[in-house]
C-alpha cells in the first residue's frame, strides 16, 4: 500500500544539499538525539576493558590505557537512526575493528557486540571489517559523552545506528547470526538504511 | 536482558480516524479504526505516514495511548514547534480521514499486568502517552499491582488526561497520581512545584527495596536525569526502562 493522499498535507521537501545523502524515510537533524532503553551506565576508566572472545585463538583483552596505545583513525561519516533522523558529517576518532581483530586468530562469520547495561547487537563479520567499523571514544574532538555511549561505542555508520552499540565492552565472534537486543524485539537483523531494513519483515 | 517476542506482520495498514479529542492547547488524541489490527501491548508505538498529492511522504513514530483491551487504537500527538508531521495530526486531521499506520513497534518499553510491580511511571509533558496506555491497561485488566504515576508538566494547561487520571486515582486505592508543575501551578495548589530532582524523587518514588518496575518517558534531559538518579538511589538498572520524547521522535 502506498500513496493514500493525506488531504491538505504538504510536508517539507528535501533540500538539494541533502539529496543523495539521506536514505529513504529519513530526515535531517542538526542536534544529537539520545535514545537508550535504560539508564546510562557509568563505568570508571580504571575498570573499563575491551574483550575479543568466542571463536578465537587466544582471547584478547585491552585495558583503557592499553586501548589508547592502539593505532587510531579520525574520520567523518553520516549516521542514520531507525527512528528516522540522520546527522551528516559527524567526526569520530577510534580504533578500527580491523586493527583489533589483527590481535587474534579467528574462524567466525558473525560478531555480537556486548555492552555495559546488557545491550547486545549482531553483525556479519564482513560488515565490520575492511575499514567499515570502529570502536570510538572521541566525538568532534572531545571525549565521547556517557549519554552518547562513552567512554567508548561501536561505530558502524553504514547500518542503522542501533548497530553502533553504546558502552561497548567487547565483541564475541560466532559461527551463527544470533539476534541481539533490538533484533529480538522486532527490529531488522541486518539494518541497512538505504534498503530501509527497519523492522523484522522489511 | 534476554527478551523476545513473537513478531506480527508489520506492513502498512489503512486506518480511519473515528474520533479526535483535544487534550491540551498543543496536544490531541486521534482514535483509529484499523481493520485486522493484530493487537498491541501497553507502551508500544506506531509509525504514521502522511503522503502529499505529489507523492512526497513523511513518517514519524507515536506512542499508543489506548490499552490493548480497546478495539480502537489511539495515539496522542503534541504539536512540535517547526514539526513536519505533528501539526497536521494534532490540528488538521478530521474524523473520517484515512491515514497509513504501521505497527505495533517496540518490545521493551512495555508493561503487561502479568509482569507485576510495584509499577512506577514517571512522565514529562507528552511523554505520558505510553504511560497512559499502561494505566488504562492496569484498569482494564483489573490488576491489583500498586502503581504510582509521577507526572511533571510546566503548567496546568500542559497537563494531559487530568480528569481521567484524577478519576483513576479516586476509584482505585492501588493507583496514585502525583503531579509537579515546574512553571506555574493551579491556584490553591499545595503539591510539588519543581522539576523532579534527587529530593523529590526520593520522596515520591517507590523505595528501591520494593524492586519496582520503572518506566520513564519524556524529554531527554528529564529521562537522563531521572534514570541516573534512580540508579544512584539503589534501583536495579535492569528494572528501569526509558523512552525519549522530543523533536526527533521515539524510541
Amino acid at each position: 500500500m502506498s500513496g493514500i493522499i493525506s488531504r491538505g498535507f504538504r510536508g517539507r521537501r528535501r533540500s538539494a544539499e541533502t539529496e543523495g545523502r539521506l536514505p529513504p524515510g529519513q530526515y535531517l537533524t542538526t542536534d544529537f538525539p539520545v535514545l537508550s532503553a535504560g539508564p546510562t551506565p557509568r563505568t570508571p576508566l580504571d575498570q573499563w576493558d575491551f574483550h575479543i572472545v568466542g571463536e578465537v585463538e587466544g582471547e584478547q583483552r585491552w585495558s583503557w590505557d592499553e586501548f589508547q596505545t592502539l593505532p587510531r583513525e579520525t574520520f567523518t561519516v553520516d549516521i542514520h537512526c531507525v527512528t528516522r533522523w540522520s546527522k551528516l558529517d559527524t567526526t569520530w576518532t577510534g580504533v578500527s575493528l580491523d586493527t583489533l581483530l589483527e590481535a587474534v586468530e579467528y574462524d567466525a562469520d558473525y560478531i555480537t557486540a556486548f555492552c555495559d547495561g546488557g545491550y547486545t547487537t549482531n553483525l556479519p563479520l564482513e560488515e565490520v571489517t575492511g575499514g567499515r567499523a570502529w570502536v570510538v571514544d572521541t566525538f568532534e574532538g572531545q571525549p565521547l559523552a556517557p549519554e552518547h555511549g562513552g567512554p567508548a561505542r561501536l561505530l558502524v555508520p553504514h547500518l542503522y545506528f542501533w548497530k553502533s552499540a553504546k558502552w561497548v565492552r567487547g565483541i564475541e565472534l560466532t559461527d551463527s547470526n544470533i539476534p541481539g537486543f533490538w533484533e529480538s524485539l522486532g527490529y531488522h537483523n541486518h539494518g541497512d538504511p538505504w534498503l530501509e531494513e527497519r523492522y523484522w519483515d522489511d | 536482558m534476554v527478551l523476545s517476542e513473537t513478531p506480527v506482520r508489520l506492513g502498512w495498514r489503512l486506518a480511519t480516524v473515528a474520533e479526535t479529542r483535544r487534550e491540551s492547547a498543543s496536544a490531541a488524541t486521534l482514535v483509529f479504526d484499523i481493520p485486522n489490527w493484530p493487537g498491541h501491548r501497553a507502551g508500544q508505538h506506531v509509525d504514521v505516514r502522511l503522503t502529499a498529492e505529489d507523492g512526497y511522504s513523511a513518517t514519524r513514530s507515536y506512542s499508543i495511548s489506548s490499552p490493548p483491551e480497546e478495539p480502537r487504537v489511539a495515539i496522542t500527538v503534541e504539536t512540535l514547534p517547526d514539526g513536519e508531521v505533528s501539526p497536521y495530526l494534532a490540528e488538521d486531521v478530521l474524523v473520517g480521514d484515512q491515514i497509513e499506520v504501521r505497527g505495533p513497534i517496540g518490545g521493551y518499553f512495555v508493561w503487561e499486568a502479568a509482569m507485576g510491580g510495584p509499577l512506577l511511571l514517571i512522565g514529562g509533558g507528552s511523554g505520558i502517552a505510553p504511560l497512559m496506555a499502561m494505566l488504562r491497561h492496569h484498569r482494564a485488566a483489573g490488576s491489583d499491582v500498586p502503581v504510582r504515576l509521577v507526572y511533571s508538566v510546566r503548567t496546568p494547561d500542559d497537563a494531559l488526561f487530568t480528569g481521567e487520571l484524577d478519576e483513576l486515582a479516586a476509584s482505585n486505592s492501588a493507583v496514585e497520581v502525583i503531579r509537579t508543575y515546574t512553571r506555574s501551578a493551579p491556584s490553591g495548589w499545595t503539591g510539588h512545584t519543581r522539576r523532579i530532582d534527587e529530593g523529590l524523587l526520593r520522596e515520591v518514588a517507590f523505595e528501591a527495596d520494593l524492586k519496582p518496575l520503572v518506566y520513564v518517558c519524556g524529554p531527554t534531559a528529564l529521562v537522563e536525569t531521572i534514570a541516573g538518579l534512580l540508579v544512584e538511589q539503589g534501583h536495579d538498572p535492569a528494572r528501569v526502562r526509558t523512552e525519549r520524547f522530543g523533536p526527533t521522535g521515539t524510541p
